[in-house]
């Protein structure tokens, strides 16, 4: 598989605030990339470089092994859905599909034919000769992806196109997207903040913060193994718990606890120990008998509960530490209650205390 | 929830319920409407005058009745003001006036729309080099009193040979107009999305594709607001008039005052009227057919920063 993106150095400024610093990123043919960050990290910025709607400050940018640094978005061979639609109230659905299509001055049979292409495939056949304000938001959509959906390019450029819509929907649309990828084998860079959107759709996920990347992995490497600590904070919901401490001679120390790190798999760096976070997502904290078969077990009191239908999020404290985990909602627990906990240390992620990287 | 049922049936006994009563004469009901009463009568009694005298005859005006219905209607005083009536130079009336001002006002109002909305496009979506500079000095231009540039316009258009044209006159409301309408213009089209200009770019629309076929078919009412200011601000002109022009080429409003400020004979208070009339028709008119457009414009785009 060739290289389909390649964004090389990338800087931009904005006057004299740096919002892209540096940047580099490689996307494969065919993958499924999302650009997943708090809001103003610079997604939605990155995103307008690679389309060139932003006049970069330095960098390259390269679209199948073309240097498009200084080209033109309509010579990029990219199509382009945003979050507010953006489509032309004035023109019917049939007018907004045919806009860039006639500016290439394609053939009218040519035209006529890609827009029955993709009106059935994103089902709007029926809309066609509406205008944008007699759709809902759901349809609008569609039209917007049947936009880009028409222009029969390589890359796809989203940035939150389900944003605006709501819960039940946007799932909807979520499967319809990923299957639409599935069917059309195109490269497409999805830009989100919502990070169940980012799990379910991408093959990698690209963390971002600052204007920088500090994660490009499989959204499942991303879940078990994150890079830093920002990374293993902002995925998973509920959040990880973090533990304050040392790690010396195998095992992790802190507060009066010592926990045996045998089955965690050290980076290069991680192997020499030092002060460090320890951190144990919720969701791999075991309680009551499950909790004995684990390598690290302990009491904790219960201070808080609450309830989120299926599981109870339950608070307590661990090392002087705020220390959340979930049980069956059927149990019953209240404050002060004890509660014998363990996990897996080699479900843990270790962190430098210092640059915060994983060790 | 289980004990509201009981009551549901006997709903004076626990209070008010429904819809509040509204008296209609409350203090708040009559210091509104006796305001509004007494700014329409403002507006209004005016303009019954003069209608009611230019319908009478001289005999009858000299009654001195403003407020009387006329006794005869005649029509002879509008006729006169359109065809016969005198100033100091000619005996046309108003119609030669009258020909002037469209032959101004036309050319004058769609120049400089389509010149200040291609500004104000350029302004609002292409960040080009300088245009915060050309900002700065349109907004500047708005402020400047025209007084200032009466004398320096004069001798520009007489180096270029269009002093005392109609032409001349044109060029004068064109450029004088400009700052403001851009700025209408540029507020309006900053409103519109963005994400809609650069999905236009991404479909390959340059910039006249993007005017022509995105932004102004977005922007009817805004265009409307430009026509009608343009339209009453160049008609009722008299100043530009009266400086740049010759007698053969003054606009309608500078012919009005010349027959209404006319010494010869006795003054003709119905002709008068009936020429004033005349003259404010059509700025009437437009405000008439597209006054809804108007206040849509102006709520969309001119108020807002
Ligand atoms: N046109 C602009 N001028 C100045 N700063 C901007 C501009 N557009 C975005 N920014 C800044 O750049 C940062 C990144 O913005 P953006 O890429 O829109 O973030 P997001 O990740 O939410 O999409 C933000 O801090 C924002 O304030
Ligand atoms: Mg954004």
């Amino acid at each position: 598989m060739g290289t389909s993106i390649s964004v090389r150095d990338l800087v931009l400024s904005f006057g004299s605030v740096q919002v892209l610093k540096k940047l580099n990123l490689e996307v494969a043919d065919g993958e499924f990339i999302v650009l997943l960050g708090s809001s103003g990290c610079g997604k939605s910025t990155l995103l307008n470089c690679i389309a060139g709607l932003l006049d970069i400050t330095d960098g390259q940018i390269w679209i199948k092994e073309k240097n498009v640094t200084w080209a033109e978005p309509k010579d990029r061979g990219i199509g382009m859905v945003f979050q507010s639609y953006a489509l032309y109230p004035q023109m019917t659905v049939r007018g907004n599909l045919s806009f860039g299509l006639k500016n290439q001055r394609l053939p009218k049979a040519e035209i006529d034919k890609r827009i029955a292409r993709a009106a059935d495939v994103l089902q709007i056949e029926a809309l066609l000769d509406r205008k944008p304000g007699a759709l809902s938001g759901g349809q609008r959509q569609r039209v917007a992806i049947g936009r880009a959906l028409v222009r029969d390019v390589d890359v796809f450029l989203f940035d939150e196109p389900l944003s605006n819509l709501d819960a039940k929907l946007r799932a909807d649309l979520r499967v319809e997207l990923k299957r639409l990828h599935n069917q059309l084998e195109n490269t497409m860079i999805y830009v989100t903040h919502d990070q169940v959107e980012a799990m379910t759709l991408a093959d990698r996920i690209a963390i971002m913060r600052g204007g920088q990347i500090m994660q490009f992995a499989s959204p499942k490497e991303i879940y078990s193994r994150p890079a830093n600590r920002y990374v293993a904070d902002f995925i998973g919901s509920p959040a990880m718990n973090f533990v304050e401490g040392t790690v010396a001679d195998g095992a992790f120390t802190c507060a009066g606890h010592s926990i045996p790190l045998d089955g965690y798999e050290f980076t290069p760096t991680g192997r020499a120990g030092g002060p460090a976070w320890f951190g144990i997502r919720p969701e791999h904290i075991q309680t009551g008998e499950q909790a004995e078969a684990m390598p690290f077990r302990t009491e904790v009191e219960v201070d808080l509960c609450e309830p989120m239908g299926a599981e109870t999020q339950v608070w307590a404290s661990f090392a002087d530490m705020q220390f959340r985990f979930l049980v069956d909602f059927a149990l019953d627990l209240k404050r002060g209650d004890k509660v014998s906990v363990g996990f897996d240390p080699a479900r843990a992620s270790l962190f430098h205390k210092g640059n915060e990287e994983r060790m | 929830m289980v004990d509201i049922a009981p009551h549901a049936h006997q709903p004076v006994a626990d209070g008010p319920r429904g819809k509040r009563p509204k008296p209609l004469f409350s203090l708040r009901n009559i210091v509104v409407y006796g305001t509004l009463l007494l700014v329409s009568a403002y507006y209004l009694v005016p303009l019954y005058v003069m209608i009611v005298t230019s319908l009478k005859t001289m005999e009858e005006v000299r009654l001195g009745n403003v407020f009387s219905f006329p006794r005869d209607i005649t029509f002879a005083p509008w006729v006169k003001a359109w065809a016969e009536a005198c100033t100091g130079l000619n005996c046309d009336g108003l119609s030669r006036g009258f020909a002037n001002s469209v032959w101004i006002l036309v050319p004058s109002v769609l120049l400089s729309i389509i010149v200040a909305s291609v500004n104000g496009y350029a302004l609002a979506n292409w960040k080009f080099k300088g245009a915060d500079i050309f900002f700065t000095i349109l907004i500047f231009g708005a402020f400047i009193p025209y007084q200032v540039m009466l004398y320096p316009v004069v001798i520009v258009l007489r180096e270029l040979g269009v002093y005392g044209t109609r032409t001349g006159l044109v060029i004068v409301h064109t450029i004088f107009g400009m700052p403001i309408l851009t700025l209408l213009f540029r507020n309006y089209f900053t409103s519109v999305p963005e994400e809609i200009f650069k999905a236009a770019r991404v479909d390959g629309a340059g910039f006249w594709t993007i005017f022509l076929k995105i932004m102004m078919p977005m922007s009817l009412p805004i265009f409307v607001v430009a026509v009608i200011l343009q339209v009453t601000g160049i008609w009722n002109d008299f100043l530009f008039g009266v400086v740049y022009t010759k007698p053969d080429t003054y606009p309608m409003t500078v012919q009005l005052n010349n027959i209404v400020n006319s010494v010869q004979g006795t003054k003709e208070y119905n002709v008068n009227m009936a020429a004033t009339i005349l003259t404010g028709l059509v700025p009437l008119v437009v405000y008439f057919i597209s006054g809804k457009l108007f206040v849509r414009g102006i709520a969309a785009g001119a108020v807002k920063g």
